[in-house]
């Protein structure tokens, strides 16, 4: 077992949720991270699909990346991605189908989620199944942070609630002149929260600063 | 082996479109009848919320309870017996059936009716249910879902706050449907009318038209008083 989590794997799997973070770093998923995030319920519910949606495509394709010919291989990552994204909704509608009804908006954007393409063609294509996995979980777990930072945010500041339950809507903060702000529920909010988030990242890792 | 030949990727793609095809397929239809189930259940569930039963713990014996005749509307606004199997898509039942479904329910012992809308919001479908007192014209509670309007924004008609809004408005004035949603802030006549959604302008439009268009099926029923 020693191997399995050797300390190249724990990098795997903890640089994605901090230093290599796919939303801040590498500047991926940005655009589901507009979508979902004006509530924190369907940004947690998104975060956790693409985990599960990430690790799993991510083992697939490891498992058949020395079979796929070059030429053709973005369109058959597109396809198992695809497989698995429908294959998950069906499960969901069965078993599951109070989540599936929350998720219907997002089951088609984890599909075009560029953090599942990015990690399939630079990580998966050249690595074992197993870190595979490790660094589809990472991956998701680092958006999903992200998503939760923006969501709480928005969701706090712009309705005055947390996961539906109220925080700020009360007479007495209304009388101390305290409005809740519309504009954090546009999208433009969530870009310009992710941008501070970058920001701060940045100004705290001097690393990340490029040398220009 | 030479994964780069043009027939290793010809074969290849074939194969794999049939795995996936055949895969989906299987998990399709082996799920269907929970799916199904699941379906069935949720309306009914969106029923019973209408009447404001909205924590049910067992969906199916509560509706049972509660819901005491599947009826549609005749021409002339009196209700038939309806026979078949418990419906859960009402636009396509009107449209190609032509059947105009009202839930004749009791609650607490007093009579109430249940009316299923339709209609579209800004991305995709919106729909929900409208209970109405004994009188036909006093709303005793809504629910309204949506397929993919925006969260925070149009969204918010799925709120309980939004359709409490609804609670003891008319509908029907002088033949007309008058129960409407209009711009937030903008109401007029507060018997009839409640606010939209502040950034959801589109989907409170389409609340505001889906209610007077399906309703508009129900004129003969919701002014007769038998």
């Amino acid at each position: 077992m020693g191997k399995l989590f050797s300390a190249k794997n724990k990098e795997v799997f903890s640089a994605p949720i901090s230093m290599n973070n796919p939303v801040t770093v590498q500047v991926l998923g940005i655009c589901s991270a507009l979508a979902v995030t004006s509530k924190l319920e369907p940004a947690i519910v998104m975060g956790l699909s693409v985990t599960i949606i990430t690790a799993f495509s991510n083992v697939v394709i490891s498992l058949i990346r020395k079979t796929i010919p070059n030429r053709i291989r973005i369109i058959v990552q597109l396809v198992v991605v695809a497989a698995l994204v429908t294959i998950v909704s069906e499960f969901l509608k069965a078993f599951a189908y109070d989540v599936s009804v929350q998720l219907s908006v997002y089951v088609g954007l984890i599909i075009t989620n560029c953090i599942l393409m990015g990690r399939l063609e630079a990580f998966a294509m050249a690595n074992g199944p197993w870190e595979s996995c490790l660094d589809g979980i990472g991956n998701g777990l680092g958006y999903a942070k992200i998503l939760v930072i923006v969501a709480f945010i928005r969701e706090l500041l712009g309705s005055g609630t947390l996961l539906g339950y109220n925080i700020l809507n009360y007479d007495a903060v209304k009388e101390a002149g305290y409005v809740n702000n519309g504009l954090m529920l546009m999208p433009p909010m969530a870009l310009i929260i992710v941008a501070c988030i970058i920001w701060y990242q940045r100004a705290k890792h001097k690393e990340l600063q490029e040398n220009d | 082996m030479d994964t780069n030949s043009n027939s290793y990727t010809i074969v290849y793609a074939s194969v794999l479109v049939v795995i996936v095809a055949f895969l989906l397929a299987f998990v399709n239809s082996s799920l269907r009848d929970l799916q199904g189930k699941n379906v069935e259940l949720d309306t009914k569930k969106q029923i019973l919320s209408a009447l404001n039963i909205r924590m049910a713990a067992d969906v199916e014996s509560e509706f049972a309870k509660v819901v005491k005749e599947d009826r549609i509307v005749s021409e002339d606004g009196s209700l038939i017996p309806y026979e078949g199997k418990f419906v859960t898509g009402y636009e396509k039942e009107f449209k190609e059936n032509g059947r105009a479904h009202v839930f004749v329910c009791e609650v607490d012992g007093q009579k109430k009716y249940v009316i299923p809308v339709y209609g579209a919001g800004l991305w995709g479908a919106i729909w929900g249910y409208v209970a109405l007192n004994e009188d036909r014209n006093t709303v005793y509670g809504t629910y309204f879902s949506h397929a993919s309007e925006t969260p925070g924004l149009g969204a918010e008609i799925a709120g309980e706050h939004f359709q409490n809004e609804f609670k003891g408005k008319q509908v029907m004035d002088g033949g007309n449907v008058e129960l409407s949603v209009v711009k937030f802030g903008k109401v007029e006549k507060p018997e009839f009318q409640v606010d939209g959604i502040s950034g959801g302008t589109i989907t409170s439009v389409g609340v505001d038209v889906m209610l007077k268009n399906c309703l508009a099926h129900y004129t003969n029923f919701l002014t007769s008083k038998d």
